[in-house]
């Protein structure tokens, strides 16, 4: 029986850098998952957005986004439209060592239909934090060789930011 | 090639039971993922799953969650001796139906707190007493989890025909 759940790469920051990237990303699965837990270097985040963004296409207007979320009191949802990144989620110095995680599915990566990712969120920070649900759109029909996992603001992901690419099979 | 998605352990119960516990959960993952299908005897419409984490009863658990239940979207908030958030069904509930529910715990073994994430739901087919939920969880603790127990917040058992299974997932 074909594995339908692989490791693909995984990296852990050893130092602070900009991004965590995973390249060369074969076409053998059919979905692809990333589990990341990430922390941004900047200051003051509270509520912070972290970039996800594929075949080096940042800073355009091929992504939107709708998210729910709810931060302990109220819920919300609101949305992003012809937006320069996938959205994804970090800590920021808030946080503490109260460490946060995202899992992002991605459909049909390989296929020539546009690309749909969603993203679940986790960060309470016992008295304060998140919870979200998102669902973005890649408006692009080429197959997701690479992927960059980076913060907003230009701010590094800190020392021991995790991230970890998963393949899964239906074949 | 090791496997990365492993089934580590079930337990479908052929009979009621106050708790389900994984033990001895071995330090050879990346993550933990429990899903469930449950439902407790409490005289209800709905029960909340309790996890204790290797049977530490201390106040170091906190939980955010939002939910709809057919209408309006709400948040809360809650901390306190378990992770008590997530709705399975209870015995008011339509017959023969059992919650569903997905506990992710990444980095189980790593030496910080420890996050979990959850999503549960209930349905009945009706106007009410129906909710999806997710919920972000924080466990205070730096050590290794090695057990996860759980158990209905309010009913004295799950019923029979409540299923659990225990995941682990590997990033070697």
């Amino acid at each position: 029986m074909a594995t339908t759940y692989e490791k693909i790469a995984t990296t852990t920051l050893g130092s602070a850098a900009a991004t965590i990237d995973f390249t060369s990303i074969a076409g053998t699965y059919t979905d692809l998952r990333i589990v990341a837990s990430l922390k941004g270097a900047g200051t003051g985040y509270t509520d912070s957005v972290s970039r996800i963004a594929f075949n080096s296409d940042l800073g355009g207007t091929t992504y939107s986004y709708t998210w729910l979320r709810g931060d302990g009191s109220s819920a919300s949802s609101g949305r992003s439209t012809n937006s320069p990144y996938c959205r994804g989620y970090q800590s920021g110095s808030q946080a503490g060592n109260q460490p946060s995680f995202y899992i992002a599915d991605i459909f049909s990566y390989a296929g020539s239909t546009n690309k749909t990712v969603l993203v679940e969120a986790s960060a309470d920070l016992n008295g304060s934090g998140y919870v979200y649900r998102m669902v973005n759109l890649w408006r692009n029909t080429a197959a997701i060789t690479s992927i960059s996992l980076s913060s907003p603001n230009g701010d590094n992901l800190v020392a021991g930011s995790t991230a970890t690419l998963y393949g899964i099979l239906k074949a | 090639m090791p496997a990365t998605y492993t089934l580590i352990s079930s337990n479908v119960l052929t009979s009621s039971a106050a708790s389900v516990t994984f033990s001895a959960i071995p330090a050879t993952y990346t993550d933990l993922v429990v899903r469930a299908a449950a439902r407790s005897d409490f005289a209800n419409t709905i029960e909340l799953m309790e996890i204790t984490i290797n049977g530490n009863t201390s106040s170091l658990y906190s939980m955010t969650g939002v939910y709809g239940e057919g209408s309006s979207a709400i948040s809360d908030r809650d901390s306190g001796t378990s992770l008590n958030f997530d709705p399975i069904d209870a015995a008011n509930n339509t017959a023969n139906t059992f919650g569903n529910y997905e506990l992710y715990i990444p980095s189980y073994l790593a030496s910080q707190n420890k996050p979990v994430g959850t999503f549960a739901v209930y349905e009945q087919n009706g106007a009410s007493n129906n909710r999806v939920q997710a919920n972000a969880g924080l466990f205070r603790s730096t050590a290794a989890i090695t057990s996860l127990e759980f158990a209905p917040r309010y009913g004295t058992n799950f019923v029979s025909g409540s299923s659990f299974y225990l995941y682990g997932i590997s990033n070697a």
